[in-house]
């Protein structure tokens, strides 16, 4: 058994595909430092074809919400429907949104 | 005639000897498939070890369209005896250094990681002066061969680097692969074709800029000469078809 101290830090893999215009997250691995991340991120995720763009980020850097806080967050959007933006028609020349 | 027949002949056998190596040191590296050091590293090899047979696969097609013979790419993998095979030596050893006695010995990453720097080192240059081939379907097969292999000597060296530059234990075990496998890069250059001779020096620049970053030491040439490309193999590999030819010899034109 390895103690969490010998173990390599661990990685948040995001990929953007060819027809993507965003980085999604892909998964996350285990690497020394960012240039292997990098590499392994080339290997484990892209393997079949994914890919045309990898990021990597140290998941320690990452601050995520709490998931007690899901109430308080999240919640008090599920009845403003009138936020969504599909009352409202995007003329063509806007392109992409 | 006879002259343009040798040539042909000439190139058939660089075309096998191509195959080979990648169709040994494809099937050698797959050892590692589910037993890697780290899952990502594990990913890593069988990656590479399925481009390598990818290589393979496509020269044994050419071969084979080439010698117009019945043979086909399954028949010049699975039904050709060791003696046959025409890769380096190099390239079927088992993971472990010259004092284990056989492939099932307990694997030695940095074995692994040296070989692979050595002959992707080669390959880099071999594949780019091979994509100037007058054989049109060889010069593509080298320029997808290309950019796989690229990508193998990145992974090598920077393990190479990592290994040798890194722990006590990393850096003994990694001088140790190297002293053990060094001296059987002879066959890279002895009785080379022109081509292929003329990569050396570019060959020794790579070789020498990595072990410096590396702070590993180059053994002193000499010793024993391989000749595996001459089909004098060590014992390994007869193991090694053994293993990858016997569902084919046993189950012949068995599909899935």
């Amino acid at each position: 058994m390895s103690t969490a101290r010998n173990e390599w830090p661990l990685w948040e893999v995001f990929v953007r595909s060819k027809q993507g215009l965003e980085h999604k997250h892909s998964g996350s691995l285990h690497a020394v430092d960012a240039a292997q991340a990098l590499q392994m991120a080339r290997d484990v995720y892209t393997r079949r074809q994914e890919g045309v763009s990898i990021w990597v980020v140290p998941s320690s850097q990452i601050t995520a919400s709490a998931p007690d806080d899901k109430a308080e967050l999240f919640e008090p959007m599920a009845d403003k429907i009138y936020r969504h933006p599909t009352f409202y028609e995007i003329p063509d020349e806007v392109g992409h949104m | 005639m006879a002259r343009a027949q040798s040539v042909v002949h000439a190139a058939l056998e660089d075309m096998l000897h191509l195959a080979d190596s990648a169709l040994v040191l494809g099937q050698r590296n797959a050892e590692w498939c589910g037993h890697g050091p780290v899952l990502e590293e594990d990913i890593a090899m069988a990656n590479i070890s399925l481009d390598l047979i990818g290589q393979a696969r496509l020269l044994y097609q050419h071969a084979a369209a080439i010698m117009a013979d019945g043979s086909t790419e399954d028949s010049l993998a699975y039904f050709r005896d060791p003696q046959d095979f025409r890769n380096y030596t190099l390239l079927e050893l088992p993971h472990h250094g010259p004092l284990a006695g056989t492939a099932a010995a307990e694997r030695d990453y940095a074995t692994t990681i040296v070989r692979n720097f050595l002959y992707s080192a080669l390959m880099v240059l071999r594949w780019d002066a091979l994509q100037q081939s007058p054989d049109a379907q060889l010069a593509a097969i080298a320029a997808k061969s290309l950019k796989e292999v690229r990508y193998h000597l990145r992974h090598a060296r920077d393990w190479l680097v990592r290994l040798g530059d890194g722990t006590e234990e990393s850096h003994t075990r990694t001088q140790a692969a190297l002293d053990h496998l060094m001296p059987y890069t002879a066959e890279f250059w002895a009785d080379a074709d022109t081509a292929t001779a003329t990569l050396q020096a570019d060959w020794e620049a790579c070789v020498d800029d990595a072990l410096d970053e590396a702070t590993l030491k180059r053994p002193a040439p000499g010793g024993h000469l391989s000749r595996g490309k001459h089909g004098q193999h060590s014992e390994h590999l007869s193991y090694l078809l053994g293993e990858m030819q016997s569902l084919a010899r046993q189950h012949p034109g068995a599909t899935w």
